[in-house]
């Protein structure tokens, strides 16, 4: 289906469902259980999900397919968002120029970053593209404050012309986004029983262009080009041995990549118009770097699995107190209640960057293919000890 | 020419520490071959080593003295710092005045053993594998760290004065007939840095150890094949190189209050640093710190900035961008080395 095979259609159509179903699968605990915290079905976060998502499996593409590691990508993050807020500003509401001049100025400014770094490989292209990124947030932090309106961040006002659009609503506030009308932050509530969940437009239109994403990264890895960069990762000196110039292939693995972290910047713009130079700061690349890697670089849907992952843990496991923990171990006696609270406490609340940072280690340590490759250890142990105990005498020894 | 040799001064300031940063970052990767993003950290480590020192000092218990009452007429609680009690006010109080630069005393063995086990525990592992990797692993270490650091100390900038004898400013344009204040904290810290540096270039030169280090960095299997254990040296060299991150950051609290992101923000910085003077180079690494460091306050002069604005912002980008591109083993990297 979709020119792809059934191994990849069944991994879009599962991805197509985890996204479309959100609303369902983020919000298996009735609202008012205890497990309620646990919750991620509320709109601001599963926007946060699909968007970080589409960001990954774009910085999956440089670094998972070409294995050029940057640590500029934000920048190209907050370029998408400012681009996306001055259309607000000038154009209108509408978020689809927004999406479309995002993507197209970060291209160009991939293009521009990318021309210049790809000269170098290995430390050293990482070690340049930081120092874009350093550079850009600088200019946005403090040079270029006419256009990135400095520290405060770019925001939208009631002076803005919107020659589109209405510069304010009759009520005298700023107009919302929207998609020819239907609002980004329209929400529509549906109570099951204890149940609420929640369906936002924002959300949706983010989860459609995920997938629109996710199945263009399908076609990029199995497509010809794909194979190419690949070949780059594996030995790109031997690429250029036999006389083949890698420059084009790694230069569009750039520019398509930082194109996918625009759209996400375009899109972060888009349900929140704001933008602010923090969002192009190199330990914001370091983020993306980390929900590649723990999901697994070079697959496919394990940057997806990654974000989601940290976006998961950075707002449900950092709300988790020591009075939660209290509750959780009240089943143990005092002093053994108080150790196991002593024990966790540097790990949760606002101690969970420690966690990840760790999680971070262990798995370049020991899991390099991230999260994924975890997963299929367990099915390959699994199956293994199904196939011992159910059939020992069929094993073959293979002849030396 | 005042503003100009002022200039030059804060430059040598600035470079001071990139120079240090620099120069144990570059040790590490020319003896290890490894890229350390966690150098930042340990340069972090160094200055909370002096508020750790600080804090020590200042423990104190409390005492009621029955001479001095508050204005209800209960008598006061004085509190005396263990140390006090012990060597009397006068040579107590000095010691708690001076914690910074006993802080060195206290950091040079807390960052030879971090720098150590980080090296027995960690990178030793990451020789064989790609520079990815190991950029990826010191990465997380440095995360790790940050958040360790955050988790005893908070997330605000901790108050570290200089000694009251240090504090204050000098002339320094006395002896050639002009006026140039210049805090005396920041003199102390240049000469420390050159100190430092003369300190590392010796051992490494005019000492056997530093003698087999260098052979090593030349070629290690060579040096290894003639029976030298070079992996035992090059760990004891890891440990200098953590001490002279760690040091810098020691001396450098009084300049600024040290939190817990120091580390990040200078990281980017230093490896700028490194990549101008050129991977693995040391006199490179100390002569781009300098300069890099001198360009910045260049940069940030009014008269300057009102021609290209913001350029102080970016200057030192701009250049290494301009450098790597044009010239991309540096200053003085050796040819051949990482011109890929």
């Amino acid at each position: 289906m979709f020119g792809l095979d059934k191994k990849d259609t069944s991994m879009l159509i599962i991805v197509a469902f985890l996204t479309l179903f959100a609303p369902f699968i983020l919000n298996p605990f009735p609202t008012d259980s205890a497990m309620a915290q646990f919750n991620a079905g509320y709109p601001d976060l599963m926007q946060r999900f699909v968007i970080f998502g589409i960001f990954a499996i774009g910085f999956n593409i440089l670094f998972g397919l070409t294995g050029y590691l940057s640590f500029g990508h934000a920048a190209f993050l907050g370029a998408g968002s400012y681009s996306a807020v001055w259309m607000f500003k000038l154009v209108g509401m509408n978020v689809i120029p927004a999406i479309v001049l995002s993507v197209i100025v970060a291209g160009l400014f991939a293009l521009l970053i990318g021309f210049v770094s790809l000269r170098r490989s290995g430390i050293y292209f990482s070690i340049l593209t930081l120092a874009f990124a350093q550079m850009s947030f600088n200019l946005a932090y403090s040079v270029l404050t006419p256009i990135t309106n400095g520290e405060t961040g770019l925001q939208l006002t009631l002076e803005d012309p919107r020659i589109l659009g209405v510069s304010a609503t009759a009520d005298g506030s700023i107009p919302v986004t929207s998609l020819f009308g239907l609002e980004m932050r329209s929400t529509f509530e549906l109570a099951v029983g204890p149940w609420a969940f929640q369906f936002n437009a924002g959300y949706y239109l983010c989860a459609l262009i995920l997938l629109a994403a996710f199945y263009l990264s399908i076609r990029i890895f199995r497509s010809p080009f794909g194979m190419m960069l690949r070949a780059v990762k594996s030995n790109q000196q031997r690429m250029n041995y036999t006389g083949l110039n890698t420059r084009p292939y790694t230069l569009a693995a750039f520019v398509i990549s930082g194109m996918y972290a625009g759209l996400a910047g375009g899109l972060m713009a888009s349900m929140d118009p704001l933008a602010g130079a923090e969002r192009m700061q190199w330990t914001a690349s370091g983020e993306v770097v980390l929900m590649t890697i723990l999901g697994g670089a070079g697959t496919l849907i394990g940057p997806v699995l990654g974000a989601g992952f940290i976006k998961y843990f950075e707002n449900i496991f950092s709300k988790i107190n020591d009075n939660v923990l209290h509750s959780w171990f009240s089943f143990m006696p005092d002093g053994m209640e108080d150790a196991a609270v002593f024990l966790l406490h540097p790990f949760i609340g606002k101690g969970w960057h420690l966690t990840l940072g760790i999680l971070f280690m262990l798995v370049v340590i020991f899991l390099p293919g991230g999260l994924v490759e975890g997963g299929q250890r367990i099915k390959g142990w699994l199956s293994r000890r199904k196939s011992k105990d159910s059939d020992t005498s069929s094993e073959t020894n293979p002849a030396e | 020419m005042d503003a100009i040799l002022l200039q030059i001064l804060n430059g040598l300031d600035k470079g001071s520490a990139y120079a240090l940063i620099a120069l144990g970052l570059t040790l590490i990767f020319g003896t290890l071959g490894v890229v350390n993003f966690a150098h930042g950290a340990l340069f972090m480590i160094g200055a909370f080593c002096a508020v750790t020192l600080q804090r020590i000092l200042n423990l104190s218990f409390e005492t009621v003295d029955e001479t001095q009452t508050d204005f209800l007429g209960n008598p006061l609680k004085v509190k005396t710092p263990y140390v006090e009690a012990w060597f009397g006010p006068e040579f107590g109080g000095s010691i708690i005045d001076w914690a910074v630069p006993l802080a060195i005393l206290f950091a040079i063995p807390v960052m030879i053993g971090v720098g150590y086990v980080m090296e027995r525990g960690l990178i030793k592992h990451f020789y064989k594998r790609p520079h990815a990797d190991q950029i990826l692993v010191t990465f997380g270490l440095a995360i790790v760290l940050q958040e360790v650091i955050k988790y005893f100390y908070g997330a605000n900038p901790i108050q570290t004065p200089a000694p009251d004898a240090l504090n204050g400013v000098m002339n320094l344009g006395a002896i050639i007939g002009m006026d140039i204040i210049y805090p005396v904290w920041r003199v102390v810290y240049f000469f420390f840095a050159v100190l430092i540096v003369g300190g590392i270039f010796s051992f490494l030169q005019f000492t056997t150890f530093g003698m087999v280090v260098r052979a090593g960095m030349a070629d290690r299997e060579t040096v290894g094949l003639l029976g030298i254990n070079i992996d035992r040296r090059f760990t004891i060299m890891f440990g200098i190189a953590a001490a002279v991150a760690g040091l810098a950051g020691v001396m450098y609290t009084p300049i600024n209050s040290p939190n817990y992101h120091m580390g990040m923000d200078f990281l980017v910085l230093s490896f700028v640093v490194v990549v101008v003077g050129g991977m693995g180079s040391l006199p490179g690494a100390v002569l781009a710190g300098f300069l890099l460091g001198i360009l910045e306050s260049f940069a940030s002069m009014n008269e300057i900035k009102s021609l290209i604005p913001g350029i102080d912002q970016i200057i030192i980008y701009v250049v290494a961008i301009i450098i790597l591109l044009t010239r991309p083993r540096g200053l003085m990297g050796r040819k051949g080395v990482m011109e890929d």
